[in-house]
């Protein structure tokens, strides 16, 4: 089983989508989340992916085709 | 030795040994380097500083790595210079350029390689990595020749061949990444989770960013141990612009400089700005951008450290600024033309940044001004190529010289060539 911890950006049009909640259900991976800041016209969540790798990259896949921007916790890793 | 203590999350607070993590296991904040100010307090005094050596280890006491053991190639303690040319310019009077392109691979990025690259060393990794498009890259692959470190660098696969070359002489492992930006950045998250690397912008990265507090111990010692009315940084991941606001901070707490409320003011080019973009919304949500700047050592459109440098802004009274492309390619002709220095596209975002501040009278002319020019205008040379005055091409003897000279003096006085960074064309 794998981790990985991400940050999922919302834009205004999914704020009311329960997108987590159809991750967990439609892929065998498991959220668990840890910081997060939503209000009704934005948001982001900070969590943890656990799964077999290959599911996390498939369900990663399919939040970012919802139109959810995916990142890395710790921001833009390349610098210039 | 280091007064350094523990790392201590941005969020939470809680705190956990000096080891090689960045992010809080409980809330995946990012993490902090904090230290024994009260022993510090008793032991420091500018004479001990003043007897270090001339690179950023002379702040060897106020760093998380230990200087005996320095991974040194003569980073920092770089020129203040008196910017009085360019001062008047711009309505002002005590205007200081802090040129870091007097760095070893020619930008700051040497200042916390430097200090990843000890502490890589302490923790016993043998490979430094990173990715990067420019700088970094260059600075990682020379500090781990020298630390005698295997050096892996990621970089995109279209990066343009004059920027390889800069970090291929030093002998890395270069690995080019085809896809976009956003690929390469969830790749190097993925391979710093699996790989036993010192990658110093993740795992290294607490330690890393405090290599930028020493840009604010030179500055404030330069000017004679005081600290400035207002400062201008440019802006990408934001963590550069919050440590030197920790470093005035951290010299004031000690007695070494009287705290002056300095001003804290950061650049963004248009083409990649969410911090100045939240900034003006009155917000402290960063919305992430996908970059468009010639720019290009600024472009980072999630910045790790946007939030924390939205307080500083709002904690010291600053203003955030954007500004142009074509506003970037003036700056870096002015400060060319005025103080003799050539500086990357991030500096001339500083001065661009720096004349639209002036000019709306968010600086007032009294005000002593530190704008800091964190690289060196040969990396980036073709974002001016096009907007140079053309050399004069002439026959081997005096007549066509005399002729080309007269020509060209004409277009001059006639406003056709650039000049100050008034109009042209």
């Amino acid at each position: 089983m794998a981790k990985q911890r991400v940050k999922f950006t919302f834009p205004t049009e999914l704020i009311k989508e329960p997108v987590i909640y159809r991750l967990g259900k439609q892929f065998a991976v498991v959220t668990n989340i840890r910081r997060a800041d939503v209000t009704e016209d934005r948001g982001w969540v900070v969590l943890e992916l656990e799964g077999e790798i290959e599911e996390i990259e498939r369900g990663v896949q399919w939040v970012i085709d919802q139109g959810v921007r995916v990142d890395p916790v710790p921001g833009d890793i390349v610098e210039g | 030795m280091s007064y350094a203590t523990h790392l201590r999350c941005r969020e939470c607070g809680r705190c956990y040994p000096l080891e090689p993590v960045h992010v809080c296991e409980f809330c995946f904040g990012p993490l902090e380097v904090d230290y024994d100010y009260q022993a510090l307090g008793r032991d420091i005094s500018r004479q001990r500083i003043e007897r270090g050596p001339l690179t950023v280890w002379r702040y060897g006491d106020f760093l998380p790595a230990d200087r005996e053991q320095a991974v040194d190639i003569g980073a920092g303690f770089t020129p203040l210079l008196r910017a009085q040319n360019l001062a008047e310019a711009l309505g002002l009077r005590r205007l200081y350029i802090k040129n870091d392109c007097a760095n070893p691979t020619w930008s700051f990025k040497d200042r916390v390689v430097t200090v990843a690259a000890t502490k890589a060393r302490e923790f016993g990794f043998d490979t430094l990595a990173c990715a990067s498009t420019g700088n970094l890259a260059n600075a990682v692959a020379a500090h781990a020749a020298k630390a005698g470190l295997q050096a892996l660098v990621f970089i995109p696969a279209d990066l343009e061949q004059g920027k390889i070359v800069g970090s291929a002489i030093y002998g890395p492992t270069l690995v080019a990444v085809k896809g976009s930006y956003d690929d390469v950045n969830r790749l190097c998250s993925e391979l710093s989770d699996r790989y036993p690397w010192a990658f110093v912008n993740i795992n290294i990265r607490p330690y890393y960013a405090e290599g930028s507090k020493t840009l604010a111990y030179e500055v404030l010692e330069q000017l004679g141990w005081r600290a400035p009315d207002h400062c201008i940084v440019p802006m990408a991941s934001g963590s550069l612009f919050t440590k030197i606001w920790k470093g005035i901070k951290e010299l004031a707490w000690l007695g070494l400089v009287d705290w002056a409320h300095t001003r804290m003011s950061g650049a963004q080019a248009e083409g990649c700005s969410p911090i100045v973009e939240a900034w003006e919304r009155h917000s402290f949500n960063i919305r992430p951008v996908r970059p468009k700047t010639i720019a290009k050592s600024l472009a980072v459109g999630n910045p790790a450290d946007g939030y924390y440098a939205l307080k500083v802004l709002a904690d010291s009274g600053g203003f955030a600024v954007a500004v142009s492309d074509d506003e970037v390619v003036e700056g870096m002709k002015l400060l060319a033309e005025t103080e003799g220095i050539f500086a990357e596209t991030a500096g001339g975002v500083v001065i661009a940044g720096l004349r639209r501040l002036a000019a709306q009278g968010h600086i007032q002319p009294d005000e002593l001004v530190v704008a800091f020019i964190t690289g060196a205008g040969l990396k980036t040379q073709e974002a001016v190529l096009d907007r140079l005055v053309p050399c004069l091409v002439i026959e081997p003897h005096l007549a066509s010289f005399e002729e080309a000279i007269a020509g060209h003096r004409e277009a001059v006085a006639a406003g056709r060539h650039t000049s100050r960074g008034e109009s042209h064309g």
